[in-house]
């Protein structure tokens, strides 16, 4: 079972990931966006640390409710609603329960993807955050490092696509070639679950 | 890049602290990135609150003032401003009369604005939205995010706020806004790329001999690559691209907008050939701006906004305006 203080160490473990790669997300954002990815998640998750810090969140749920709320009131863009959407939904979802299963969280993730995906528009393909996030939802039946692998080969996959959602669809057709910021970040959320379970 | 600035992480919250100094008439919230009209709330006033990433100054928080905007929320560098931003200036500026919502058509202009608007009808302030799209050089709608907002902004927050300053109700100032936007469309052209503060150099590699067509505001580079024409080639390009689009059958309000780093000799010299190549397609020019109003950061290069008018628009472009940003009337 999976209790809050496996959630605090996910959300730890990806603001340390986030700050990491910081760097590298805004080079990813440079050629198809405008160069700020790992500056405004880097700027979201240290909100989240802090936040996490400050209120010492009790439940699973809690914990991501509160770090998805951060997201959206410091990242800006279109990340923070995204991410901020993604982990409250998946919050939510896990209602007020001292422990989940990993069942649990896999349904509740499922359910924050589906979240993303209606606020966003995006569907599978479009060259976003979905194609990592996706895959991994998928994977995670399997184990923690099974997701984290399919979000890292469906970030890469992003690569050849064209673009038909957020800033990199507005060059159309020199979208391809550059792997997605947003779907790299995701892979790096699923690394970092992967992470805090050890796997 | 030398810039002229302490820290990147502090550029934002300087430039609020340089724009409250400057400007008395407007209470600059610096810690929680808000503008507003002094006078706001004003008794029985539908309220306008704008915002974007910074980086495109004046816009938006240079037009806040009598005749135009009630707040604006300023985001971070090419970053759209967080929901709490807007919910707080809705309460500030909302009289009883409800407040316009002027969005700038990106993902996460729309995203925020959107959950700022559920969040402030919770608190029981009416809420209309309105969405900036003007921008040409998206062509493929379908399979974008859409056409961005651009230059447009401009005579939105300038038309619909003389209609919110007369009195006019919530809806009609909504109305008015979204006619603005659908007759107004923009092209630009960049001749370098900005540099944001965060990253400290160029956002995209623009050779020196080229220039990029149909850009956005945030650096993002173009549709195509051309080498370098003369204001002349670029005014009819320009003009021929937004044509091609919406033929007008009115006379236009003409936007000549300098994208931060072209100095204003070019601009007029760049304005003239506009109007000579507008001139040559029949189109009527009543009112021409020229400046840099909608730019981003210290790219090179212009954009042209043409918004057809009727005489009722057109008496509200010419209503007073106080603003950092715009003045006249007054």
């Amino acid at each position: 079972m999976l209790d809050a203080d496996f959630f605090r160490r996910w959300m730890t473990a990806a603001a340390a990931a986030v700050d990491r790669e910081a760097e590298r997300l805004t080079a990813l954002d440079s050629p198809i966006g405008d160069a700020d990815h790992g500056t405004n998640m880097l700027r979201g998750f240290r909100a989240v640390t802090a936040a996490l810090e400050k209120e010492d969140p009790a439940t699973p749920g809690a914990v991501l409710t509160l770090s998805g709320r951060q997201l959206i009131s410091t990242v800006g863009g279109a990340s923070g609603p995204l991410y901020g959407t993604l982990l409250r939904r998946t919050g939510k979802a896990l209602g007020d329960a001292a422990e989940v299963s990993e069942e649990e969280l896999a349904a509740a993730l499922r359910t924050g993807v589906e979240a993303v995906a209606t606020l966003g528009g995006a569907a599978p393909g479009d060259k976003t955050m979905l194609d990592a996030l996706i895959p991994a939802v998928d994977a995670l039946a399997e184990s923690f490092a099974a997701a984290c692998e399919a979000a890292e080969k469906g970030a890469v996959a992003t690569t050849p696509l064209l673009a038909r959602k957020g800033r990199a669809s507005y060059l159309g057709e020199r979208s391809i070639g550059h792997q997605d910021p947003g779907a790299t970040s995701s892979a790096l959320l699923f690394a970092t679950l992967a992470e805090a379970a050890g796997e | 890049m030398k810039m002229l600035i302490n820290v990147a992480e502090t550029v934002v919250a300087d430039a609020l602290r340089g724009l409250a100094v400057a400007h008395p008439e407007l209470t600059v919230d610096v810690e929680n990135r808000v503008v507003v009209r002094r006078d706001a709330p004003v008794e029985g006033k539908v309220a306008l609150v704008s915002g974007g990433g910074s980086g495109h100054e004046p816009l938006h928080g240079g037009f806040v003032g009598l005749g135009m905007l009630s707040a604006a929320c300023p985001g971070e560098v090419f970053t759209s401003p967080v929901p709490d931003q807007m919910v707080r200036a809705a309460a500030a500026v909302d009289s009883g009369a409800g407040v316009l919502f002027i969005v700038k058509n990106y993902t996460g202009d729309v995203l925020n604005f959107d959950m700022a608007a559920e969040l402030a009808e919770d608190e029981g302030v009416q809420i209309a939205k309105v969405l900036v799209n003007d921008d040409v050089a998206v062509t493929d709608s379908l399979y974008t995010a859409g056409r961005r907002g651009t230059g447009a902004t401009l005579f939105v927050e300038k038309i619909a706020g003389a209609a919110a300053e007369e009195g006019q109700p919530l809806e009609r100032v909504q109305t008015i806004a979204r006619q603005v936007n659908e007759n107004a469309r923009s092209f630009g052209v960049a001749l370098s790329a900005c540099t944001t503060p965060a990253k400290g150099s160029p956002t995209f590699d623009l050779p020196p001999g080229e220039l990029e067509l149909g850009i956005g505001i945030h650096g993002e580079p173009g549709r195509e690559r051309r080498a370098m024409m003369t204001a002349r080639e670029i005014a009819d390009f320009a003009v021929d691209a937004i044509l091609q689009d919406m033929p007008p059958k009115n006379p236009v309000l003409l936007l000549v907008n300098g994208m931060g780093a072209t100095p204003l000799l070019e601009l007029y010299g760049f304005s003239a050939e506009v109007h000579r190549v507008l001139a040559e397609r029949d189109v009527a020019v009543a009112r021409t701006l020229v400046g840099n109003y909608v730019t981003s950061l210290d790219m090179a290069g212009a954009s042209v906004t043409l918004c057809q008018i009727d005489e009722e628009l057109l008496r509200l472009w010419d209503a007073p305006v106080r603003t950092p940003g715009l003045r006249w009337g007054i």
